[in-house]
């Protein structure tokens, strides 16, 4: 019993970490039909950024708990630097070309900042342990957690709700769901689209950076930390399905309860469960979990 | 039209190739013997885009055949390079018979999703097999090559004309291929693939065979990979494997079976200068030359040779 409450606790944890970068990415590709590579390197980016700033933060003799804020601080701040950066300055001169080519731009986005990253920050790893240790442990029977895995699943389900009420509840989000639905009609009755574009960009890119930023405290951040993140999310985005937030949502649980569960019974079959899932998922369901019906065009 | 220079070309290139297998020094057979092969991986890739396909994937054949020639010398004691290029190929050409049957029903970005999902399958396995060396992989050496034994030093040059001779017939076997019918059905299903059905032909049947095609030579470009470096590891199967060819074949362009080579051995004399003098901004200066072709040259670097010849 405990067992499968710690598998599944994990599985939470995780899915959270999932589920903050594929929530930016299917929010990208729903609306723009780009599949971004380079959020990886924004989540990259991100943990390096939050490192920094919450460590100038901690070392200046600040109180921790503004580290916190330090954190999230460096989420907005990469969004709002590159997001306009990308989407302005590259992405936009390639609207219209196939998916596939827009994939191949991010692609090159991607591999020009991973080595802008090495320059700025070297190769060194950073450490920045404090807001992971500080709020202590909790127990579930027998086994201890850290509190910071908790604020992740909050942070998660935030995040979620905010994106889901921005986007059904208020103006401007269903002005974006009209553009998902049909690009060229929306700019005809009247929605700047670039405007929606540049919007959309920069909120997926700090969603990216938001996910580094959080993950800075546990790990050691370190060149090639945002060459996994793009396959994971990619893994999820797909199964749930491009372009849904639900499917996003669904997709970062199936996966990260799958991991988990392999990680405590199947150790060896770790690194292949997900992409597992997602084949199997695509095998089923070819557009993935929760992706609408389209028509076919001659 | 222009009259197709492309036999005389392969031919000369094949003959100074084989010169330099022969005279060239060391270090420059190992560049080539590494272009060759992944040019070869890259005009399977090719084909596939031919097709109006993208594979983020090819590093899975890659991956297989280095392995599947690795394994026959290392485990088996076949250590005969003839055998082990035969091994990656119908390895890596049996697994794409199988995987084809799904992946050619699927399109874009699902196609380069999937494709890249079942290669990281295989990273996955390979880096948790520790009887495979884990992320370290192992050492192969091999000694003979169909039944003569080779000298030591020699062998790398051995290898180097064995691919040079595999490069010259898969070219022209391909070249033939995409002014056939089929190679034509090809370009035609990239356009409008709901036409060519409305035509009577099987789209589901050219995306396979080119997809089985492409992987058969994935393979045999990991085998021939793994002779050249005498190692292999996960590496080979990782999705940055897979988009270095993306970006080798985006480079050369599609328009000629030649290309995927010539871009090859740009690609790989251009990582070894970076790596002599420059190696913090190597993907940098990849990323850019993609965007800068991209924009400015969509099909690639063979268009400026075909403007040069048009004019």
């Amino acid at each position: 019993m405990n067992d499968i409450l710690a598998v599944l606790f994990d599985g939470v944890v995780y899915s959270s970490w999932l589920f903050l970068m594929a929530a930016g990415l299917t929010l990208i590709y729903g609306v723009m039909k780009i599949l971004n590579i380079a959020h990886g390197s924004l989540y990259a980016l991100g943990g390096y950024t939050a490192a920094t700033l919450a460590g100038a933060w901690l070392a200046a003799g600040q109180a921790a708990i503004g580290s916190y804020a330090m954190l999230v601080a460096a989420a907005v701040l990469v969004g709002l630097v590159m997001g306009p950066l990308l989407e302005r300055g590259l992405l936009r001169w390639m609207y219209g070309r196939d998916e596939v080519v827009l994939l191949l731009v991010t692609y090159a986005a991607f591999l020009i900042l991973e080595d802008a990253i090495k320059l700025i920050w070297g190769v060194e790893s950073m450490l920045l342990p404090d807001p992971y240790s500080l709020p202590g442990n909790f127990h579930i029977g027998t086994l201890a957690y850290p509190v910071y895995n908790l604020l992740l699943i909050a942070m998660a389900i935030l995040v979620g709700l905010a994106l889901a009420w921005a986007l059904f509840r208020t103006r401007q989000g269903k002005l974006l769901l009209a553009v998902i639905h049909d690009r060229e009609m929306s700019a005809a009755m009247g929605i700047d689209v670039n405007r929606v574009y540049l919007v959309t960009f920069t909120v997926g890119s700090m969603l990216a950076a938001l996910g580094g930023a959080l993950t800075a405290p546990m790990i050691a951040v370190s060149p090639g930390i945002g060459v996994e993140v793009i396959v994971l999310s990619f893994a999820v985005v797909v199964v749930g399905g491009l372009g849904s937030l639900g499917g996003a949502a669904i997709g970062a649980l199936m996966v990260g309860i799958v991991r988990s569960a392999a990680v405590r019974y199947w150790p060896e079959a770790e690194l292949f469960t997900i992409y597992f899932v997602m084949a199997l998922v695509l095998i089923a369901r070819p557009k993935g979990l929760f992706s609408a019906p389209e028509a076919r065009k001659i | 039209m222009s009259r197709d220079r492309t036999l005389p070309a392969l031919a000369i290139a094949c003959a100074l190739l084989l010169g330099a297998a022969a005279l060239a020094p060391q270090w420059l057979v190992f560049l080539l013997a590494l272009a060759l092969a992944k040019g070869l991986v890259v005009l399977g890739l090719v084909l596939l885009m031919r097709t109006g396909l993208v594979s983020f994937g090819q590093g899975l054949y890659f991956g297989l055949g280095a392995y599947a020639a690795a394994l026959l010398s290392h485990r088996a004691g076949l250590a005969d390079a003839a055998l082990m290029i035969v091994a990656g190929t119908v390895c890596a050409a049996a697994v794409a018979a199988i995987l084809g049957l799904l992946l050619a029903r699927y399109r874009e970005i699902f196609f380069a999703m999937l494709s890249l999902a079942f290669s990281m399958i295989l990273y996955g396995a390979l880096v948790r097999s520790s009887a495979l060396g884990s992320t370290d992989g192992f050492n192969l050496h091999a000694k003979a090559f169909a039944g003569m034994a080779l000298a030591a030093g020699l062998e790398r040059r051995v290898f180097f004309a064995v691919s040079v001779v595999a490069m010259f017939c898969v070219a022209l076997l391909l070249h033939r291929y995409l002014a056939s019918h089929w190679g034509r059905l090809s370009a035609a299903i990239r356009d409008n693939e709901l036409r060519v059905e409305y035509l009577g032909a099987s789209v589901y049947r050219v995306v396979y065979v080119n997809y089985v095609a492409a992987g058969a030579l994935a393979g045999m470009g990991g085998a021939f990979a793994a002779l050249a470096v005498g190692h292999v590891d996960p590496e080979t199967a990782y999705w940055t494997t897979s988009g270095e060819f993306v970006f080798i074949a985006i480079l050369g362009g599609t328009g000629n079976v030649l290309a995927p080579f010539l871009s090859a051995a740009i690609f790989e004399g251009l990582r070894t200068v970076a790596n002599q003098y420059a190696p913090n901004v190597w993907q940098m200066s990849l990323g850019l030359a993609m965007l800068a072709i991209i924009m400015f040259l969509p099909g690639g670097l063979w268009t400026l040779l075909r403007r040069r010849s048009a004019a």
